[in-house]
C-alpha cells in the first residue's frame, strides 16, 4: 500500500509537477539586525524602547492593541511612577459608568492594560479593508525572525516588481493591499505605517521592533541574569560529580 | 536482589533496625538504588539515560504542578493565563521555559534511552518485560506530551489537536462518533480543554507508576551491559551505590547544563512560533507540524496519499502510524539472534548504522517539513525501509548471523568471525583473553570464554 502510494506520488511528481508560485520565488529572508538584547548577556537599550513605544503610541497604536502588556510595567523602561501615569492616561480603556452602569472609555492608570483600539474583531475588520490588525503584545515571538522580521516588515515596502506581474499575472497586488516581499504571501492589507522614503524610517522601524520584543519577552533580562550564575553553578556541580566519580572508581579502573 | 553476592542491608543505628522492622523503606532504596544492587562494572555512558529520563520525568511533575497552580484550564482564558505566568507569576517564565523545553529534554534522553536498547538489544530475553513496560511508558509519554502542548491554546495546540484528534474519525463506522465522544464536541473546544488539562496532569503519575514496575522488572535480571555477556560473578559487578550513582551523578550534571542553556539562551528554539498566537479555529496556519518528536511517526502517517482499493488514505496512516511504534512490541521475538550486543553482529550493525538511523533521521526531517510531492515521496520510501528493517531484514540478519557461528571451527575462529578486526586474542588455561586493546568498551574479563558471547543470553 505505502509502495502503491509512493508510485503514483511519484508518478505525479513527473506527469504533474508543482508550479512555481510567486511566494516561492519573491518572498525573502529576514534582514539581519543587530539588537542589544542578542546573545546570553544580552541587555535592552531602555533610551531604544523609550524610542519604540514612542513609534507605537504615535503610529501603530492607531490599529494595533498591545493588551498583554500593563501600564506599570513600562516602569522596566526607566519611567518614574508620574511619567507611567501620564502615558496611561493618554490611553481611553473601556469601563462602566458608576452611577448609570452603561458603557463608557476613561483614562487608563498604571494598572490598566494596553487597550485595543477597536471594540472587536468586526470592528477592526470594517476600519482596515476586511483584515484585522492582529494585537502586537506576543508579535516578536509570533513570527519565524521575531523582530528582525518586524523591522524587515516595516522596511520592506516597495513598488511589485514587473517580472513578477509578468510571470504570474494573477498574484498582481490586489485594491487595498501592498506589496512586501517579507510578507509570507506578499500582499498585506497595512497600508506602510512608517514613510517609505523618511530617513527616519529606518531608525524608528528598529526602535519599535526592540520595543515590541520587550513587549514579547518582558523577563528576558532576568532570564539572562539568572542564567549566567545558573550555569556557572552547573558547571562547577558537574566537575565535582567528575572528581567523585574519577575518585570512587579508581580501584576498578586499573583491571 | 538477584545476585547470591549482593551486599546485604544491616541497619547499625537503634533507630534504622526499629523501621527496618516496622516499614522497611530504607531496605528497599538500599535493595533498589543502594550498595545492594549490583550493576556490571563495564557499563558505557548509554547505560545514564535511565536514570536521566526518571530525573527528566520529575522535573516535569515539579514544573508542571506549580504551572497547574496558575493556569486556566478554560478556552477563554488558557492562552491567557499562560502569558499571567510568563509575565506576573514570580519566576513563572522560568517553570513554564523549565516545563516545555523539559518535555523535548525528556524526548532527547528517552530516544538515547531507547537507542541503547536497539544497539545493544538491550531487549531480548530475559529484559523483554522490561522493554515492554518501556514501550508502554513511551506510548503514555506521548499521550502526556499531545495533551500538554494542547493546554497553552495557541494556533498549534488548536491545530495540532484538530488534526489529531481527527484521526479517530479514519476508523469507519464508530469513528466520528467517538471521536466527538472524546472532544465532547464536534471540534475542540472547551470541553476537550478542560479533559486534555484532567488528564495531562493524571499520566505522568500513571508513567510513574510504570516506571517503578520498569525498574522492577529489570532488577530481577539486573541489567545487561555493552557485551551483551551476562554477568557470572561479583568481580563483574559494583554496587550501585556509590559506583553508578557518582557515575549518574556527572551524567546528571552534563544533562542540567544542556538544559540550562536551553531554558535560559534559546527558551523558544525548539518551539514553533504560531503558538504565540491565540488559537483561532477561522484561521488555519500555513503549515501544521507537531512537536519535533513526533516528526518521524508524522512523516508515516502522512506517507499513506492514495486509497487502496476501499481503505481510506487517511485510515492506512494512521494505522501505519501505530503500527510503527506497536512493532517494537514484538521486537524480543522479531530478532532471534543468540548474540546481543551490536558490537558482536557486524551484519546486524551495518542495517543498523547504514539502514535504521539514517531512515529516521529522513521521516524525523520529512515529519517537520511541508508536504510537498518530494517530501512525501521520500517518507513513503523512508517508511518503507522502516518497516522492512523490522520485518524482513532483522529476522533474516539475526538468522543468517547464527548460522555464521555453527560452522566455525572452534571457539577462537568463532570469535574471528564475529568480530574479524579483534586480533591478539590469547589462551590463558581454560579462557581466552585479549591482549592490548581490542574490546570497545569496558572491560575484557567479561568476554572470557568466547563461546559465552555466542550464548550471550
Ligand atoms: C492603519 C492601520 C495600521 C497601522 C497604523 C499599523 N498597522 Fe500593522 N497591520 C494593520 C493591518 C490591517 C494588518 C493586517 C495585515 C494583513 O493581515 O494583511 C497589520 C499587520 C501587522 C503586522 C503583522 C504582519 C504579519 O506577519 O501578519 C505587524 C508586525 C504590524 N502590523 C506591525 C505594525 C507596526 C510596528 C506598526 C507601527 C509602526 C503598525 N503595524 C501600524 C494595520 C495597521
Ligand atoms: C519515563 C521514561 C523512562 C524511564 C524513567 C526509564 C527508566 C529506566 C531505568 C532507570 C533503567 C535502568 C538504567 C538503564 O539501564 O539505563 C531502565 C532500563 C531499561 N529501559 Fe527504561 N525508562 C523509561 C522509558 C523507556 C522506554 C520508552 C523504553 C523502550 C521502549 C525503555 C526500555 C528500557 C530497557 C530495555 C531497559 C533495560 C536496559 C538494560 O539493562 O540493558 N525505557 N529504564
Amino acid at each position: 500500500m505505502l509502495g502503491y502510494s509512493a508510485i503514483r506520488t511519484g508518478y505525479n511528481m513527473v506527469s504533474d509537477p508543482a508550479a512555481a508560485t510567486a511566494e516561492e520565488e519573491f518572498h525573502q529572508h529576514v534582514k539581519s539586525v543587530s539588537f542589544s538584547f542578542e546573545g546570553p548577556t544580552g541587555k535592552y537599550d531602555r533610551a531604544q524602547l523609550q524610542r519604540g513605544l514612542q513609534v507605537y503610541h504615535e503610529v501603530c497604536k492607531a490599529c494595533h492593541g498591545l493588551t498583554q502588556v500593563a501600564f506599570r510595567d513600562l516602569a522596566d523602561l526607566g519611567y518614574a511612577e508620574g511619567q507611567v501615569k501620564t502615558i496611561a492616561a493618554e490611553y481611553n480603556v473601556p469601563s462602566l459608568n458608576p452611577e448609570t452602569g452603561e458603557a463608557e472609555t476613561r483614562k487608563g492608570t498604571a494598572a490598566d492594560k494596553f487597550p485595543s483600539p477597536f471594540a472587536n474583531d468586526i470592528a477592526a475588520k470594517a476600519a482596515n479593508n476586511g483584515a484585522v490588525p492582529p494585537d502586537l503584545s506576543l508579535m516578536a515571538k509570533a513570527r519565524h525572525g521575531g523582530p528582525e522580521y518586524i523591522y524587515s516588515l516595516l522596511t520592506g515596502y516597495q513598488a511589485q516588481p514587473e517580472e513578477l506581474v509578468k510571470k504570474f499575472p494573477d498574484s498582481k497586488t490586489g485594491p487595498g493591499l501592498h506589496y512586501n516581499p517579507y510578507f509570507a504571501n506578499l500582499n498585506l492589507a497595512m497600508a506602510p505605517p512608517l514613510p517609505v522614503d523618511d530617513v527616519e524610517t529606518d531608525r524608528k522601524a528598529k526602535d519599535v521592533s526592540a520595543f515590541l520584543m520587550w513587549a514579547a519577552e518582558p523577563k528576558l533580562e532576568n532570564r539572562h541574569k539568572s542564567g549566567i550564575p545558573a550555569l556557572i553553578f552547573l558547571i562547577l556541580f558537574t566537575w565535582l560529580t567528575y572528581m567523585s566519580y574519577q575518585v570512587i572508581w579508581a580501584d576498578k579502573k586499573k583491571h | 536482589m538477584s545476585f547470591p553476592w549482593a551486599n546485604h542491608y544491616e541497619p547499625q543505628h537503634p533507630f534504622m533496625r526499629y523501621m527496618d522492622e516496622k516499614l522497611p523503606l530504607p531496605r528497599f532504596i538500599y535493595n533498589a538504588i543502594g550498595g545492594g544492587y549490583p550493576v556490571p562494572r563495564n557499563l558505557n555512558y548509554f547505560w545514564n539515560f535511565g536514570v536521566l529520563s526518571g530525573a527528566a520525568l520529575m522535573l516535569q511533575i515539579v514544573t508542571g504542578i506549580v504551572l497547574a497552580m496558575h493556569f486556566a484550564g478554560n478556552s477563554a482564558l488558557a492562552f491567557d493565563s499562560v502569558e499571567h505566568i510568563m509575565r506576573d507569576v514570580n519566576s513563572g517564565w522560568l517553570m513554564r521555559y523549565a516545563h516545555a523545553n523539559g518535555a523535548s529534554m525528556f524526548f532527547i534522553v528517552v530516544y538515547v534511552h531507547i537507542f541503547r536498547g536497539l544497539f545493544y538489544a538491550s531487549y531480548k530475553p530475559p529484559r523483554e518485560v522490561v522493554w515492554l513496560l518501556g514501550i508502554v511508558i513511551f506510548l503514555l509519554m506521548m499521550a502526556t506530551a499531545f495533551m500538554g502542548y494542547v493546554l497553552p491554546w495557541g494556533q498549534m495546540s488548536f491545530w495540532g489537536a484538530k488534526v489529531i484528534t481527527g484521526l479517530f474519525g479514519a476508523i469507519p463506522v464508530v469513528g466520528e462518533p467517538i471521536q466527538t465522544w472524546l472532544l465532547g464536541g464536534f471540534s475542540p473546544d472547551n470541553a476537550a480543554l478542560n479533559r486534555f488539562f484532567s488528564l495531562h496532569y493524571l499520566l505522568p503519575f500513571v508513567i510513574l507508576g510504570v516506571v517503578v514496575l520498569h525498574v522492577w522488572a529489570l532488577h530481577l535480571p539486573g541489567s545487561s551491559n555493552p557485551t551483551g555477556v551476562p554477568v557470572k560473578s561479583e568481580e563483574d559487578t559494583v554496587p550501585f551505590h556509590p559506583y553508578y550513582t557518582a557515575k549518574d551523578g556527572f551524567g546528571l550534571g552534563v544533562f542540567l547544563i544542556v538544559f540550562a542553556i536551553l531554558v535560559f539562551f534559546a527558551p523558544n528554539f525548539l518551539g514553533e512560533p504560531d503558538n504565540y498566537i491565540k488559537a483561532n479555529p477561522m484561521s488555519t496556519p500555513a503549515n501544521i507540524v507537531p512537536e519535533w518528536y513526533f516528526w518521524p511517526f508524522y512523516a508515516i502517517l502522512r506517507a499513506f496519499t492514495f486509497d487502496f482499493f476501499f481503505v481510506p488514505a487517511k485510515l492506512l496512516g494512521v494505522l501505519a502510524m501505530f503500527a510503527s511504534i506497536l512493532l517494537l512490541l514484538f521486537l524480543p521475538w522479531i530478532d532471534t539472534s543468540p548474540v546481543r550486543s551490536g558490537h558482536y553482529r557486524p551484519l546486524f550493525r551495518k542495517f543498523f548504522w547504514f539502514g535504521l538511523m539514517p531512515c529516521i533521521i529522513v521521516l524525523g526531517y520529512c515529519g517537520g517539513s511541508h508536504a510537498t510531492n518530494g517530501v512525501v515521496l521520500v517518507s513513503q520510501l523512508a517508511s518503507v525501509y522502516y518497516f522492512a528493517h523490522f520485518l524482513i531484514i532483522l529476522p533474516i540478519v539475526s538468522r543468517i548471523e547464527r548460522r555464521c557461528r555453527c560452522r566455525t571451527p572452534s571457539p577462537k575462529a568463532c570469535l574471528a568471525r564475529l568480530r574479524p578486526h579483534n586480533r591478539g586474542l590469547e589462551k590463558n588455561g581454560s579462557h581466552y583473553r585479549f591482549s592490548g586493546r581490542p574490546v570497545l568498551f569496558g572491560h575484557a574479563r567479561l568476554l572470557g570464554h568466547p563461546h559465552r558471547l555466542q550464548y550471550g543470553v
